[in-house]
């Protein structure tokens, strides 16, 4: 279990200050100045030696990321982006850095702006987030006044400020171009890509779109250094991440832990263990709604990173681990997920229009089992041509749900068509 | 006025509708977070002061008029105030209370929370406005508040969080009485930490902090 001296989010629970003076006692804004004068291309080069992977889903190369931005700068102001569009269902991490430590991020986003060339970050929020968006909106004020942002923000001689843009709920505003084409006042549609927001993002400028966790984690690294940061974890899968476990949990919570810590550990340690014992489990859906589920047998044995899940053919997502035990109806539970992507679907592209729709109607009969036993091999067959055809990846989130479903519990929707028509023929 | 293609989402009508003076006021300070030009950024903002000025939801005049201030073509504010869920295009009760129904705050009985929101509103249907004007209760997509699970929010402020069947009707019981209600956990913890108390930076759990006091 990770100890206490080396988490990064102190302030997690909100027990303590959010603001700056109790930001200042966790250490935050403690030598920012020297963290910058460490200059453009050695930070970039000690994050990508941290392999500090994003924390919004994807778990691309944070380094690398920052390294896209154009070296010179051809006129074009640079702009950083915060993706604080937490929305994937099961994640409530982000949540708890914006409300309970929104400095974390503030300072994240100097050390990240100034490495990427940029004088202006904008942090863009989803809006039901009422209570995170008054802190840091205080957060900000407070950061001004202070000249930790500003003209020469921490003393560093780099001009850098942040403002904050409200989402409205719409999910698919998380996608990072469809979460620039909302910022720029326009519906949340993602982008064609290329070109990449680094060389066109918004307002047609250079722009790099990061997840709130990302950044708020960079200052610790460059200050407590990268090797505290990879002895952590496993290769390539390093540092420390926010779990947040819910459902069928004793005592459903966020918590700090080590990267590759055996999912069993997670649950037992953290949130009280399954509901009715580990025997209980049914499965567990590792990373965020858009990851295919695991059965208990693989879950008794699976470590939480990026790479042993993918091996696993799920994810680590957001690592939003939303446990499901016996007592529930798990087609219903996924049911629910392909009805949350219908809605949420943008529209644009026709294979994620209909294709949501068409996935629910169909999940919704398999609910009651009112189905033909082929029809499962036809959704699975639809799922696949949905994946991978649509401009953004909510059409593939929409899929991996379905199919991890039906790659373990087939002989659970097979059993379920065939009481309902033996109820059916009871009736005639 | 010109007169927005009416659809069957169409908003209706006001009779005119023009921010308060402080709304003013703070619709310029939001547009000048944004570069000079790119005063469109601010749509979102400006459609909800409009939509608080407006008992909860945003008309057609409301639309145009957002539309003018901004510079941008009135079908252009219709297409965003119509594609975010956030804005109500048709009057709501005063609260508008939000169950968020997916996997994770079903799993913890958000259809009993749904139930008993509705009782205690005293309609038969999702999306009704009561006979008072005091409730609507509709069912939402996740609100990302899933470590404390089922949950609801009101308006577009704030979350009531760790809810049974009693304590939602509790909470709506207050707001209907107008009496102060606090918001949050309703089961007595202070954020996601486990119910029983947190297992980790245990420095400061035993140690009450001065909570919030950061404006």
């Amino acid at each position: 279990m990770l100890q206490d001296k080396d988490r990064i989010f102190l302030n997690l629970y909100g027990q303590d200050d959010w603001g700056l003076e109790g930001a200042r006692r966790r250490g935050i804004w403690d030598n920012t100045k020297d963290l910058v004068a460490l200059g453009r291309e050695e930070i970039i080069q000690r994050i990508k030696d941290s392999q500090l992977r994003g924390r919004g889903g994807a778990g691309f190369p944070a380094g690398l990321k920052w390294s896209f931005m154009p070296k010179e700068n051809d006129g074009r102001p640079h702009y950083l982006v915060i993706n604080a569009d937490e929305s994937e269902p099961g994640s409530c991490k982000d949540r708890e850095i914006l409300r309970n430590d929104p400095h974390m991020l503030l300072e994240g986003c100097v050390i990240a702006g100034f490495a990427m060339g940029a004088h202006r970050a904008f942090i863009y929020i989803r809006g039901e987030y009422w209570e995170p968006l008054r802190n840091l909106e205080a957060a900000i004020l407070q950061a001004r006044e202070a000249g930790l942002l500003g003209e020469d923000a921490c003393g560093s001689g780099w001009a850098f400020d942040i403002e904050v843009s409200r989402g409205a709920g719409a999910y698919i505003c998380g996608e990072e171009t469809a979460l620039l084409e909302s910022l720029e006042g326009k519906k949340g549609q993602p982008r064609l890509k290329p070109p990449f927001p680094a060389a066109v993002g918004v307002y047609g400028c250079p722009t790099t779109v990061t997840n709130v966790e990302t950044v708020a984690v960079a200052p610790a690294i460059l200050r407590r250094g990268v090797e505290w940061w990879t002895g952590l974890g496993r290769p390539n899968n390093t540092g420390t991440k926010i779990f947040s476990i819910s459902g069928c949990v004793n005592q459903p919570c966020n918590v700090e832990e080590e990267m590759g810590i055996p999912m069993k550990e997670l649950i037992e340690k953290h949130a009280g263990g399954v509901r009715g014992g580990w025997e209980n489990l049914q499965a567990v859906v590792p990373g965020g709604s858009s990851v295919p589920c695991l059965p208990e047998p693989i879950c008794s044995t699976m470590l939480m990173d990026f790479d042993s899940l993918r091996e696993a053919k799920s994810g680590l997502g957001t690592a939003a681990v939303i446990v499901i035990d016996k007592s529930v109806d798990i087609v219903e539970a996924i049911t629910r997920f392909s009805h949350f992507y219908m809605h949420e679907s943008c529209g644009q592209c026709t294979p994620c229009r209909e294709g949501t729709g068409w996935m629910y109607r169909v999940m919704k009969r398999l609910v009651k089992g009112e189905a033909e036993i082929d029809e499962i091999d036809t959704l699975l067959d639809v799922t696949y041509q949905v994946e991978g055809h649509t401009i953004c990846a909510l059409g593939d989130a929409a899929a991996w749900p379905i199919q991890g479903l039906i790659r373990h519990f087939r002989p659970e929707l097979e059993k379920r068509i065939a009481s309902y028509r033996q109820m059916m023929q009871a009736a005639e | 006025m010109r007169v927005l293609k009416t659809t069957s989402y169409d908003a209706p009508r006001t009779d005119g509708f023009a921010f308060t003076a402080e709304n003013k006021a703070k619709a310029d300070a939001y547009r000048a977070r944004y570069p000079e030009g790119r005063e469109a950024s601010a749509v979102l903002w400006l459609l909800y002061l409009a939509q608080e000025q407006n008992d909860g939801w945003v008309s057609n005049d409301a639309i145009e008029y957002v539309a003018a201030e901004l510079g941008m073509a009135p079908i252009r504010v219709y297409e965003v105030a119509s594609f975010y869920t956030m804005f109500n295009l048709r009057p709501v009760g005063r609260y508008l209370v939000q169950v968020c129904r997916t996997t994770s705050c079903w799993m913890r009985g958000s259809d009993a929370i749904t139930k008993a929101c509705l009782e205690e509103a005293g309609t038969a249907s999702l999306g009704e406005v009561s006979d008072d004007g005091v409730f609507s209760v509709v069912e939402v997509e996740c609100l990302g508040a899933c470590c404390n699970a089922p949950m609801f929010q009101v308006n577009d402020r704030n979350y009531f969080e760790d809810l049974t069947p009693e304590s939602a009707r509790a909470v709506m019981a207050k707001l209907r009485a107008g009496e102060e209600v606090k918001p949050g956990s309703q089961s007595g913890r202070a954020g996601s930490e486990p119910q029983d108390g947190a297992k980790t930076l245990l420095h400061l759990a035993q140690s009450p902090a001065p909570a919030g006091e950061g404006a």
